[in-house]
């Protein structure tokens, strides 16, 4: 008698994880995904090359209806989850359903954060999380609308991207002097920053929002130094917060968001928690990557294997078309690193990597970023790269034919 | 590229190359866009079609971008501004006269060139001495073949080679002294090498250097520097007691040769004092006197090893003292040969352009005088011998020389205590250079004038070979911007000096038959050079002129093979003159502070002083550095690696020099290029470190034997930088300059970091299309700019140990269009296709790398240098790199894969 195994929440890590599980241990669980949203899952990283215009929303879908009947998924989609009820081991929905579970799985990601400034509520100032968004954002850009987008991380700059290239006119707003400064040293941001700028995007730094204004609707963000940019729409892209409401309710430990274990058990044994609702270590991972290797460590557990899970090595990649931006491990020298720069102005490239007794810390790719995962790799196993230093920032080819 | 339009052609044009002094013939077919295609001349007696590394790459080395085009005159700011030939003629004709008015004839001094054409320098010999009165007219003959003049003229009472390249077809033995004829005279080494396997001549080669020419010589003797005489007055007394002197060649045609063999038996009465004074073993010496003993076709050849010494005439004489003794001389296959340095030094000794030779092979004597004086119809006839190169030069020193003229020569590099001569020269109060590039040391020397004279492929007349063959070298190319041959510019002054009618000739054919008829006039056999049958040639009968070797006097238009073999010497007595030598040494020893001995000499792809071979980005590829030899002993002894720097220095001057570790060069001794100038690299200018001790016969300076001491030099990192046009490196680097497709090359070596190295890559090629990378820690920073996306320079850096390789690098920048699309790749500084470096190059030719060669003797099926030239054509046009390729083949099969090609 299969197990049933309950998985709220229907993105990329929950559908990493019936893949994965659907791989080791078809048949040992009866499995259930349960979703707000009312369609098939979709790759939420494309959302910026589909508000760009690069991409159609069909391109997005992680996979088709099929794919989840044919490993006997019951998928129970626009349904949002009321309550957990741990003692029973159920689930009730909103529409009062109530469903038992032997185990769950918490992959209910995360919200946009909206900061509490004046004016937050008025219609226009929107954020950038699912394809609702997109089709609103999509629909001022391609009127030719002022738009400001506040934040210039990772989906701020492909909010910002997109829309310009969608037809808005973009201002980004963001707080401190340099874009995405947790990812990028000051050269790269510049570097970033000028490349923006060739597309389209007047990038304001060092701007603090004070409100929004505007009656009826949004008409211009206010800056601390008491200047308007006048805006049809405002995005807000400032960050995420993970959606760990649920296991709150139900009394499982949760700090920023549900506490798991290097097993992504929460303090519930039957309770686990994977992709941004999870905080392990101390960490909250907006990326990707992270719940995908946290899908694979539950599902090998699920399935009765041995493994693990002992963090992720943060990296980032920002997909602007021709700006590529990755970043990987420590970016900035402490002291007795060293640094091995490259750089190409007119192409607008930047690579940047910090080495520590002999192996590569952390490195930086602006503009072009072949090699992003080769340069992980070596971060992430640590060894020793003295005998490839002068090959490295040309890529692993060099590399390898240095060592052959 | 020639901005002019092509003298058109539909066949190939005959000339000589402008190289060494073996002369051959080359055929030039001009490409309409100012190049030509160039190939050995078939037809030339001298090389019958070949053509060595350096003569094959001439058509690399017709750009106009160094050139000199038009008259240039110094201005008050030191600058030079361009100026009319009307302006500079009259001022070049009006300092002189005012200099001889106020300070009389002997004032002033022409300073020439084998480099220079016999029409060229017959008209200056004839201005100086018949006209302005002063016999101050020296070459760089001097430096070169002045002891071979001073031996001959003692021994024969002429200057005369007595016999011909076939000789070296058909001796069974051939005796090579002082001469690394497989670098320098190749082509007459491949003739020897041919005689050896045809027809099994032997081969023995006495050089304190082993070099290429040594690699599979059937004797080497290695011995210590000045003691060649010692040598031969040993072969001269063992050839006595052997009894096989020929009393009745002696007795009929010789004078001296008692006293002769008793001044030799003085010197090297046995084997263990010969073995003593040549550092030789008794019984090498014993198996070259016997090999030289039992083969009466034997020629001994010899070059710079004897003629650049304090004793190079005595050196000269003991080799003639011994083909005397024999009579092994003026014969198929036997004889003494000098192998000439320079393509015409000996033109330039016929017309007389040497301080102590009148004109057309005549002297001082008052008959001799008259005689020129009544041919020129001369005002001025200068009386007695003048100063030689190095006292001429002393002379400028101290004001007696007020105006110098020099012409096609560079003597601020070539000179001894070329420091001091170039501080000389900007004392003189009229200083005057005809020249063709201005990358030359001497217009360091701040010359009042520049005069733009022509070059090879567009200059006009003829030159003399090492076995006296007259060839015309002709021109293909049209003289480009206002440039003008040197005979028209001497004419020039000539006329505004007031002596026009003597030196109105029309082209260089007029010129070339009153040097005939000079030769002819009154000689009757008398002197050997008559080349009467000349003196009537028209301008088509010049044009169309055969090689020919001289005499060639009316009636014999044939020429002369071969000379002395039944005597008829040109002294007095028609009998050669055999004369005690001085006790053989060198002109100043070692000592603790200085206990080396500097050699200089050339290397194989390079000629002179670089300002031709070095437009050739072929050349370049064989040895790129100037290097410093030693034999590795020394170079632990020194505290010296291979790759590493090291500074040598004495009383006269230094230079730092890469350090080359060389088994072939004795514990003991240094040798180092002559071809770097300041022009070529930073701290190269190896005449500024040779000591100027001369032969009191030749004035040929010692140039061989200075004795220096060497030291270690660490420079913290080395580079390469690749640009379009040349561009400094942060002061105090060490750099040398490199030819390269598409521009200019420089490797250099500094204790710049590589932030500094930033800084001033991107004050120079600016930020805007600067691709970099930095790798301060490691101390490496490398950087490509482009301008427009086209790749204009590249700048690597990195630590001493790890010298970042530009073979890569180069390939890309050839293409002055290439317009990478993958900047970044490029800093990578290799290829990823597997596309191996090419190493350095061994054989200039065919552009073969050493890295090929090697991976062919690698694979196995290569065993032979014969099996690389079917498979890479290396060593199959020149075959100078021969000797090489044999080398890398022994190392390759012994799994030794140290860096021979540097050597």
């Amino acid at each position: 008698m299969a197990e049933p195994l309950i998985i709220i929440g229907k993105g990329m890590a929950a559908t990493r994880l019936v893949d994965e599980l659907s791989q080791r241990s078809l048949g040992r669980y009866s499995i259930a995904v349960i979703g707000a949203e009312p369609r098939l899952a979709y790759n939420r990283v494309l959302l910026s090359p589909l508000l760009a215009g690069e991409i159609a929303a069909p391109d997005i879908e992680l996979k088709p209806a099929a794919w989840w009947q044919a490993r006997g998924v019951s998928t129970l989609y626009g349904r949002a989850v009321s309550s957990i009820d741990r003692m029973a081991k159920t689930v009730t929905l909103e529409d009062g359903l109530s469903l038992p579970y032997a185990r769950l799985v918490l992959a209910t990601g995360s919200s946009p954060l909206k900061p509490p400034f004046p004016g937050i509520d008025l219609p226009g100032v929107a954020t950038f999380r699912d394809t609702a968004d997109v089709d609103l954002l999509r629909a001022h850009a391609e009127r030719g609308s002022r738009i400001v987008v506040i934040g210039g991380g990772l989906l701020g700059l492909e909010a910002a991207y997109g829309l310009s290239k969608a037809g808005g006119k973009v201002t980004l707003l963001h707080l401190v002097d340099r874009l995405m400064e947790r990812q990028l040293d000051a050269e790269g941001a510049a570097l970033l920053a000028a490349e923006m700028g060739k597309r389209g995007v007047v990038v304001r730094l060092n701007a603090a929002t004070k409100a929004f204004t505007g009656k009826d609707r949004v008409e211009g963000v206010e800056l601390a130094d008491g200047s308007v940019v006048p805006a049809d729409l405002v995005v807000i892209a400032i960050g995420v917060r993970p959606n760990a409401g649920l296991a709150k309710a139900a009394g499982v430990a949760v700090n920023r968001g549900v506490l798991v274990d290097d097993g992504l058990a929460s303090d519930d044994p039957s309770i686990f928690a994977i992709g941004e609702c999870a905080e392990h270590r101390g960490q909250v991972y907006g990326l990707v990557e992270p719940a995908y290797e946290q899908a694979r460590v539950l599902a090998a557990r699920l399935a009765g294997k041995e493994a693990s899970y002992a963090g992720s090595l943060l990296s980032t990649n920002l997909k602007v078309s021709g700006v590529g931006v990755f970043s990987a491990g420590d970016f900035e020298p402490g002291p007795g690193d060293e640094t091995v720069i490259l750089r190409d102005r007119a192409a607008g490239i930047y690579r940047k990597f910090v080495l520590r007794g002999g192996r590569l810390a952390g490195c930086i790719l602006v503009g072009e970023t072949t090699g992003a995962l080769f340069y992980l790799g070596l971060i992430r196993s640590g060894q020793d790269i003295s005998a490839i230093r002068a090959d490295l920032p040309f890529g692993e080819a060099y590399c390898v034919s240095e060592a052959a | 590229m020639r901005h002019d339009a092509p003298l058109s052609s539909s066949s190939p044009v005959r000339t000589t190359c402008p190289y060494c002094g073996v002369g051959c013939g080359v055929l030039a077919m001009p490409d309409g866009k100012g190049g030509a295609a160039v190939a050995g001349d078939p037809a030339h007696p001298a090389n019958l079609g070949r053509l060595c590394s350096k003569g094959s790459a001439l058509g690399e080395t017709l750009g106009l971008g160094s050139r000199v085009l038009h008259p240039l005159k110094r201005n008050a700011a030191g600058g030079y501004d361009r100026v009319s030939w009307e302006l500079a003629l009259d001022a070049v004709a009006g300092g002189f006269s005012s200099i001889i008015a106020r300070h009389g004839p002997e004032a002033v001094a022409f300073y020439l060139s084998g480099q220079l054409l016999t029409e060229d320098y017959y008209v200056a010999n004839k201005l100086m001495k018949g006209f302005i009165g002063s016999p101050h007219v020296d070459t760089n003959s001097r430096l070169c073949m002045s002891s071979t003049v001073a031996g001959h003229r003692r021994v024969f009472g002429s200057d005369t080679v007595p016999g011909s390249y076939e000789d070296l077809d058909c001796a069974d033995l051939i005796v090579l002294v002082g001469s690394n004829t497989a670098w320098c005279h190749p082509v007459l080494f491949r003739r020897m090498q041919q005689n050896r396997s045809e027809r099994g001549a032997k081969l023995v080669v006495i050089d304190p250097r082993v070099t290429a020419t040594a690699e599979d010589a059937d004797l080497v003797l290695p011995l210590k520097p000045g003691s060649d005489a010692a040598l031969f007055a040993g072969l001269l007394v063992d050839l006595a007691e052997r009894g096989l002197v020929d009393a009745t060649y002696l007795a009929n045609h010789t004078t001296g040769f008692d006293e002769t063999l008793a001044n030799a038996r003085a010197i090297a009465p046995d084997l263990a004092t010969v073995a003593l004074r040549t550092g030789l073993g008794m019984p090498d010496i014993a198996a070259f006197y016997a090999l030289w003993a039992s083969t009466p076709a034997v020629v001994t050849a010899w070059s710079q090893g004897v003629n650049q010494s304090a004793q190079g005439t005595d050196k000269v004489a003991a080799i003639l003292h011994c083909h005397l003794a024999t009579g092994r001389i003026g014969r198929p296959g036997g004889g003494p040969f000098s192998l000439t340095g320079q393509p015409n030094a000996m033109g330039g000794r016929e017309v007389g352009g040497l301080a102590n030779m009148l004109a057309a092979h005549m002297g001082y004597s008052p008959a001799e005088i008259d005689r020129v004086r009544r041919f020129w119809n001369a005002p001025n006839m200068a009386r007695q011998e003048g100063l030689k190169a190095v006292a001429m030069l002393d002379a400028v020193a101290e004001q007696r020389i007020r105006a110098l003229w020099v012409m096609a020569t560079n003597p601020a590099v070539s000179l001894p205590r070329a420091d001091h001569v170039l501080s000389a020269l900007k004392g003189l109060d009229l200083f005057i250079v005809s020249e063709n590039v201005l990358s030359n040391d001497t217009l360091r020397g701040e010359p009042d004038f520049i005069l733009p004279a022509a070059a090879w492929s567009e200059k006009d007349g003829t030159v003399t070979n090492s076995e006296r063959r007259i060839s015309r070298q002709r021109a293909f190319l049209p003289l480009p911007g206002e440039v003008k041959p040197d005979w028209w510019i001497i004419c020039e002054v000539a006329r505004r000096l007031g002596f026009g009618q003597a030196f109105s000739y029309p082209d260089a054919s007029e010129i070339y038959a009153e040097h005939a008829t000079l030769s002819a006039f009154e000689n009757e056999g008398s002197r050997d050079f008559d080349i009467g049958a000349h003196s009537m040639l028209d301008r088509r009968a010049y044009d169309a002129l055969n090689p020919v070797q001289w005499p060639v006097p009316a009636g014999r238009p044939l020429g002369t093979p071969r000379l002395f073999g039944d005597g008829g010497f040109f002294t007095q007595d028609r009998r050669a003159s055999l004369k005690p030598l001085a006790m053989p040494a060198l002109a100043s020893a070692v000592s603790d502070e200085f206990p080396l001995l500097l050699n200089t000499g050339r290397i194989r792809d390079q000629w002179h002083t670089m300002t031709r071979t070095g437009l050739s980005p072929k050349l370049g590829a064989h040895i790129s550095e100037p290097s410093v030899y030693l034999n590795p002993a020394d170079a632990g002894r020194y505290g010296l690696v291979e790759g590493g720097f090291a500074r040598i220095e004495n009383g006269h001057g230094a230079v730092v020099l890469k350090v080359a570790l060389d088994p072939g060069v004795q514990e003991g001794a240094l040798f180092a290029p002559i071809h770097w100038s300041a022009q070529t690299a930073s701290h190269a200018r190896i005449g500024a470190a040779v000591q100027p001790f001369c032969d009191p016969y030749s004035g040929q300076p010692e140039m061989k034997a200075t004795p220096s001491r060497i030291l270690p030099v660490a420079y913290a990192a080395r580079g390469f930088v690749l640009s379009r046009d040349p561009v400094a490196l942060p002061s105090e680097s060490w750099w040398a300059a490199v030819a390269v497709d598409g521009g200019q090359g420089r490797l250099f070596a500094t204790n710049a970091s590589a932030d500094e190295l930033m800084a001033h890559s991107r004050a120079i090629f600016g930020e805007d299309g600067l691709v970099e990378m930095v790798d301060r820690e490691a101390g490496i920073y490398r950087c490509a700019a482009t301008r427009d996306g086209k790749l204009v320079a590249a700048l690597f850096l990195g630590p001493a140990d790890r010298a970042p390789l530009w073979d890569t690098v180069k390939l890309a920048f050839a293409d002055p269009d290439f317009a990478p699309e993958n900047r970044l790749a490029l800093l990578a500084g290799r290829r990823l296709d597997g596309a191996a470096d090419a190493g350095p190059i061994v054989c200039a030719c065919f552009g073969v790398g050493l890295n090929a060669i090697r991976a062919a003797f690698a694979s196995g099926g290569t065993v032979s240098a014969e099996d690389i030239g079917r498979q890479l054509r290396a060593g199959t046009n020149c075959g100078s790199c021969l000797p090489e390729i044999r080398r890398i083949g022994a190392s390759t099969r012994h799994g030794n894969s140290a860096g021979e090609a540097a050597a």
